[in-house]
């Protein structure tokens, strides 16, 4: 995590703009996650000489370029593989990895899948406007099903996956939702910045091109209210334009939506949001619209060892056990002989 | 085994020989590779020169006692200088009849044949694939042309443990030092190296001193077994090499490369962290590497062999020495990241230890397959240097060149090990640590004149890492403008940088020495190799020069760039023969270079190549019958022009 050095000048979300222009479609939703990112690394006080953004391959890949810091836009799907090296070798650096459905649920599936459980400390933003965009438009592993695309014309047939599902059956310690252009997207982020190990934030983005309003009912002022449900750690999840709608859990474990004030239902019946409840953050997460109001925020949150640490730390055990080795030592391993002359 | 004096020893007389080569063959749970390589311990410390060949089957335990589940280990042990684990067998130790069936073959006329009696009966003569009814050993085919001892091995085994209150099976776990114990008294070698082994390894390691003595009983008997059973004419000793005089430890290859590389890193002043993915015959570097922390040395076993190698390179972006390691397979795997290492110029080093290939191929098989993969398997113009270490011990060297290479050139460096060099042993003198020269690295600091993709005298671009103020820039796979390391579509900078890209491979030849022929500079044949098969070019190059031919070696290490003076090399020999264990890989690229009309011994069996083998190749060449063909394969260790 960062550590601002006192004597160092506090830093502007402008002084994180590079000097490239930044070359999204006019009005994608990619600009407003850019700007609260570089607010967020001024608020918090990062070094652009610390900070690392890692990217794949993807409109949201681009991002990199656009922060003055260092960067690496890699190749497809392996942000997270690169990433964790970058932390092995500096475990100092902040290192925020960014990627979108295609990247990180397609072909770098199984490299999101590892770096979440081995909770290396990076920060990774999942980008998921649930279309395919560099490559003009095909499904992605998150489009709905019979959307129909260029790549699937009478309709997908494939059925979606949840990124926070995944996130949290790939043991990560931080998983959460944001929306590109809601104001709650910088608060999370924060957080997750903050947060030791590996966090996990999928960002609902328009693709104005190819999937433009893929998100209205979550984005719309009015719609959101029905169709959303903020998450705050030890309050009730209410929703809806009166607040006066839950989530309740029934003698089935299963949620559902209940009205305070009818069928005998008060706030007090209402699921109260835990952050440290796995399986309470793999229920929310299940939660999708229309059938639910999907939930915003924090949904999951703990604290555990990050890999890099740990590996230090056997690294320091090691030499602590065995003294730092030298050369001599290493070439006088093993059974060891003489030849006379 | 070449002649020697005899002399007498107690019953026994012993035979001096110069050298002899033993074979340890068995189920692969019968502890073949143990004996093996105790027996080769024993036989560097006592002073030979040795070189080794486990050979192993890619199941961990093949349906037992079938021939699909043998393993072997051969071992060649000198009184002179060796190059190879010997082209025929002196004697064999055969645990069950599949190993004497899928070995036999490679017993010289006369040779010693070992056989443990117990398992030869009806079951496993039959597992073995042998018909009904029939057992080898009663066949009079062998009995002439071998001097096979019928020894109960198990069944003696069992005896000399009865006592110890173990299982059947913990004591059938022992039989492999029986066998190792009475080899030791046939070939006059002392037992104190085992012994200390044994009680290490069970006694203090596994906290299991009971199963330790019993190993170290079984290891007695045996030995005991040799000295009172009177049936053996004659014992063996093999005198101690004119090794030059030093400190010395057996090596293979896969060690070597991990000493190599840490010593680098030291050299270096870096972290050495090592990302890989378990894959066969490349998984030992990984091994003893992650034994290594006290070294500093971080091992990362990554979730594939693409996040292997893209950690690595996340690694050498951040500042430090970052190696991954792979076998065929898994490089094909890596090729789109070696490229991304190729197009950011970070120094990185990537180890292939070749198998046989395509696909999974023969994976505990030795091979050079790799080769044009290794130059050419990447989508684009995309150079990497390639080097090959000669010999077990050269992966030690190799790889501290390769580091070097990486650091000063900015560039990734490939090493191709092989199978046979990864798990061969041999003889290493221990080199001076103080002997080295120290690897320079520089890192930028100054903002002001800094540019990402300025370069050096070398074409090198400046290594500016995470963590410098000022010098933030952005890396990617996407093509960089020549200076400044802008993303660029231009038409100009994208051939200046693809020149660039291949100018910088050239410039790493000021930096590599001339090829040295062995033997004569000029004359009627060049033997040009490259990699493992350096110790059977040699020797053969050598016996022929022995017989008065005009014949000269040449091994390549440098494979990209390749040394400046190898055409003018060639251009000195009337005829320039390359043997490779693919079907003529660098043939194709020296003839495409050169114009040369080299011609090609190829072998594709999963084992190296005989000494004999070049040897009948050589004389083809020289005596002209080999006529126009562009080449010619060994079947069943001969090479005829009607192969």
């Amino acid at each position: 995590m960062t550590t601002a050095i006192p004597d160092a000048p506090k830093l502007t979300a402008k002084d994180f703009a590079s000097d490239q222009d930044v070359r999204w479609c006019p009005g994608c939703g990619d600009y407003a996650i850019l700007n609260q990112v570089r607010k967020v690394a001024a608020k918090l006080g990062s070094r652009r000489e610390k900070t690392v953004f890692v990217s794949g391959i993807g409109c949201s890949s681009r991002f990199p370029y656009y922060m003055n810091t260092y960067g690496f836009h890699t190749i497809h799907g392996r942000a997270p593989a690169l990433a964790t090296g970058v932390k092995i070798a500096n475990p100092e650096l902040d290192v925020w990895v960014v990627t979108g459905d295609g990247d990180g649920l397609s072909i770098g599936g199984n490299h999101l899948m590892h770096i979440l459980r081995r909770n290396v400390n990076v920060n990774i933003m999942l980008f998921n406007n649930r279309i395919y965009g560099l490559t003009k438009g095909q499904y992605s592993p998150t489009s709905e099903e019979g959307k129909k695309t260029k790549s699937s014309p009478m309709g997908s047939i494939d059925l979606p996956l949840s990124p926070l599902s995944l996130a949290l059956a790939c043991e990560a310690s931080f998983a959460a939702r944001a929306i590109d252009v809601d104001r709650g997207l910088a608060a999370i982020l924060e957080r997750a910045a903050l947060h030791k190990g590996t966090s996990f934030v999928e960002i609902y983005q328009d693709c104005n091109i190819f999937n433009h309003k893929a998100f209205n009912y979550a984005t719309d002022k009015q719609a959101k209210l029905e169709n959303t449900v903020t998450l705050e750690h030890g309050k009730p999840l209410i929703f809806g334009k009166d607040r006066n709608k839950g989530i309740m859990i029934d003698a089935n474990h299963k949620p559902q939506v209940v009205t305070i004030g009818q069928d005998g239902v008060s706030e007090a019946d209402l699921l109260l949001h835990d952050e440290h409840d796995e399986r309470l953050a793999f229920t929310l997460s299940r939660m999708n619209h229309p059938d639910f109001p999907e939930p915003m925020g924090v949904y999951y949150d703990i604290e555990d060892d990050c890999y890099e640490t740990m590996l230090d730390k056997q690294v320091a055990d090691a030499v602590k056990a065995k003294g730092p080795g030298t050369l001599e030592d290493l070439f006088n391993a093993g059974d060891i002989y003489t030849v006379e002359g | 085994m070449s002649a020697g004096s005899a002399q007498t020893q107690g019953n026994n007389p012993v035979k001096e020989v110069l050298s002899a080569v033993v074979r340890f063959a068995g189920d692969s749970g019968d502890g073949m590779q143990l004996a093996g390589t105790q027996f080769t311990e024993t036989s560097a410390i006592v002073g030979n020169d040795i070189a080794t060949l486990p050979d192993f089957p890619a199941e961990i335990r093949a349906p037992a006692g079938t021939v699909a589940g043998v393993s072997g280990f051969q071992i060649n042990f000198a009184a002179t200088d060796i190059h190879t684990p010997g082209d025929i067998v002196n004697a064999l130790i055969a645990m069950n009849p599949a190993a004497f069936k899928a070995h036999i073959d490679d017993v010289e006329t006369g040779g010693i044949v070992i056989v443990n009696d117990s398992e030869f009966e009806k079951v496993n003569l039959r597992k073995a694939g042998y018909p009904e009814g029939y057992n080898p050993l009663d066949d009079d085919q062998f009995n002439q042309k071998f001097k096979v001892y019928r020894i109960p091995i198990t069944r003696l085994n069992q005896e000399s443990l009865a006592d110890t209150g173990m299982g059947a099976k913990d004591i059938g776990r022992c039989k492999n030092m029986f066998a190792l114990g009475l080899i030791y008294w046939m070939y006059d070698k002392p037992l104190d190296t085992t012994i200390q082994y044994l009680e290490n390894y069970f006694g203090k390691k596994k906290k299991l001193p009971q199963v330790a003595q019993a190993n170290v009983t079984s290891l007695k008997a045996g030995f005991h077994f040799g000295e009172t059973a009177d049936i053996f004419a004659t014992r063996y000793h093999v005198a101690k090499a004119p090794i030059t005089p030093g400190k010395y430890r057996k090596i293979t290859g896969n060690e070597a490369l991990a000493i190599g590389l840490v010593t680098a890193s030291h050299l270096a002043e870096k972290t050495l962290i090592y990302c890989s993915y378990p894959i066969t015959p490349a998984s030992d570097v990984l091994h003893y590497l992650a034994a290594m922390r006290n070294y500093g040395v971080k091992t990362f076993q990554a979730e594939d062999e693409i996040a292997a190698v893209c950690s690595a390179i996340g690694v050498a972006f951040a500042g430090q020495l970052g190696v991954t390691g792979t076998s065929g397979p898994g490089l094909a795997l890596k090729a789109e990241a070696v490229g991304l290492a190729v197009m950011t110029e970070l120094p990185m080093i990537i180890l292939n230890v070749q198998r046989g290939g395509p696909s999974t191929g023969l994976p505990t098989k030795t091979e050079q397959s790799d080769l044009l993969q290794a130059l050419f398997g990447r989508n684009g113009d995309c150079p990497v240097v390639v080097l090959a270490p000669k010999s077990p011990g050269d992966c030690f060297d190799t790889a501290i060149e390769a580091v070097r290479i990486a650091f000063r050139h900015m560039i990734p460096v490939m090493i191709l090990s092989d199978g046979y060099l990864a798990n061969g042993a041999e003889p290493w003198m221990l080199p001076d640590a103080h002997s080295f020269d120290k690897i320079p690295v520089e890192h930028p600091t100054d903002a002001d004149t800094f540019e990402p993709y300025a370069r050096d005298e070398n074409l090198a671009r400046p290594w500016a890492i995470p963590g410098t103020p000022g010098l933030e820039h952005r890396l990617g796979g996407l093509e960089k403008e020549h200076i400044s390391g802008n993303v660029s579509y231009d038409p100009e900078n994208h051939q200046t940088m693809t020149d660039l890209r291949h100018e910088k491979i050239q410039k790493v030849c000021e930096f590599i020495p001339a090829i040295e022929p062995h033997g004569n500079a000029a004359g009627d044949l060049l033997v040009l190799g490259w990699g493992g098969t350096y110790g059977s070019i040699i020797t053969a190059v050598d016996n022929a020069r022995k017989a008065g031919h005009s014949v000269s070696a040449a091994h390549l290490r440098y494979l990209n760039p390749l040394p400046q003076n190898l055409g003018e090399l060639m251009s000195r020999f009337k005829k320039v023969l390359i043997p490779e264990l693919n079907t003529g890989q660098l043939r194709m690229l020296v003839r495409a270079k050169y114009l040369v009309d080299a011609k090609g011994l190829n072998k594709i069996q999963g084992k190296p190549f005989l000494i004999e083998e070049i040897e009948q190749a050589i004389e083809l060449m020289l005596d002209g019958s080999w006529g126009s063909r562009e080449s010619l394969t060994p079947r069943a260790h001969q090479v005829t022009v009607d192969s």
